[in-house]
């Protein structure tokens, strides 16, 4: 792993993936509501995210606890909580090997 | 084939659920009202009708994986590429391999084959609990007329 920060990585990924400027994109940025990326846009963001970092995000149960209130939107789509939750998976990847 | 029912997979030659693969086959018809259009005096299978052929493929091999408990839909495709025409009467084998298994979707470098490479593509998949029972039960009859159901059987509950 380069010296990148996960938000830089994340937001190259978005950048790239989407057709979102990479400038506008803040670890504040509410990946809906802010950035407007729609549920099948998120899932070729989740497919890059999943290559770069070896992880397979819980996309499915993410969702799952937002429908059911179990969880805010905010928790899993605002970026800088996204880049935290991706920070555990790698640590939690890298326990297990 | 009957395209005009979107059942685009005759048979399933080979399966194989832990590598991730599958080679299926499909009977191109002599005769379909597509090809009355698609193109008159000059009858070629769609290059549409070969993507859903190969993410059909694609998604058999994910119903096989998860026992055909969820259900996969086409939610995106990548460097889809039509090399060859395909005309009416003849036989495709089509292969899937399971490139990344990822949390509500998969993806997956599928072909067709017809001697020799006619098309390719990456297919993304979004898997789904069965929006409706009817579905699921049709998903079944469907696996078992393939041929899918061989090595599965156990795991097709009713």
């Amino acid at each position: 792993m380069t010296a990148q920060s996960t938000f830089e990585i994340v937001a190259n990924v978005i950048a790239e993936t989407s057709e979102i400027p990479r400038e506008k994109i803040t670890p504040e940025s509410h990946s809906i509501d802010d950035l407007g990326i729609d549920s099948l846009d998120f899932l070729d963001i989740v497919f890059a995210l999943d290559k770069k970092f070896g992880i397979k995000i819980p996309f499915e149960r993410w969702t799952q606890e937002v429908n059911e209130g179990k969880a805010s939107v905010d928790d899993y789509f605002v970026l800088k909580n996204l880049c935290a939750r991706i920070d555990e998976l790698v640590a939690k990847k890298n326990a297990g090997a | 084939m009957r395209l005009e029912y979107f059942e685009m997979i005759d048979r399933v030659v080979a399966l194989d659920r832990d590598a991730g693969t599958i080679h299926a086959q499909a009977d191109v018809p002599a005769v379909s009202p597509i090809f009355e259009g698609h193109f008159p005096g000059h009858p070629i299978m769609p290059g549409v009708l070969l993507l859903e052929t190969m993410a059909q493929a694609a998604g058999y091999l994910a119903l096989a994986r998860n026992g055909l408990v969820q259900m996969p839909f086409f939610a995106g495709s990548s460097k889809a590429k039509f090399r060859r025409f395909v005309v009416p009467d003849t036989v495709m084998d089509i292969r899937a391999k399971l490139v990344h298994d990822g949390s509500g979707y998969a993806v997956f470098e599928t072909r067709i084959d017809q001697d020799g490479r006619v098309a390719d593509a990456e297919v993304m998949l979004r898997i789904m609990d069965f929006p409706a029972e009817d579905l699921r039960q049709a998903m079944l009859a469907r696996a078992r007329t393939i041929g899918l159901g061989a090595g599965i059987e156990a795991e097709l509950a009713p």
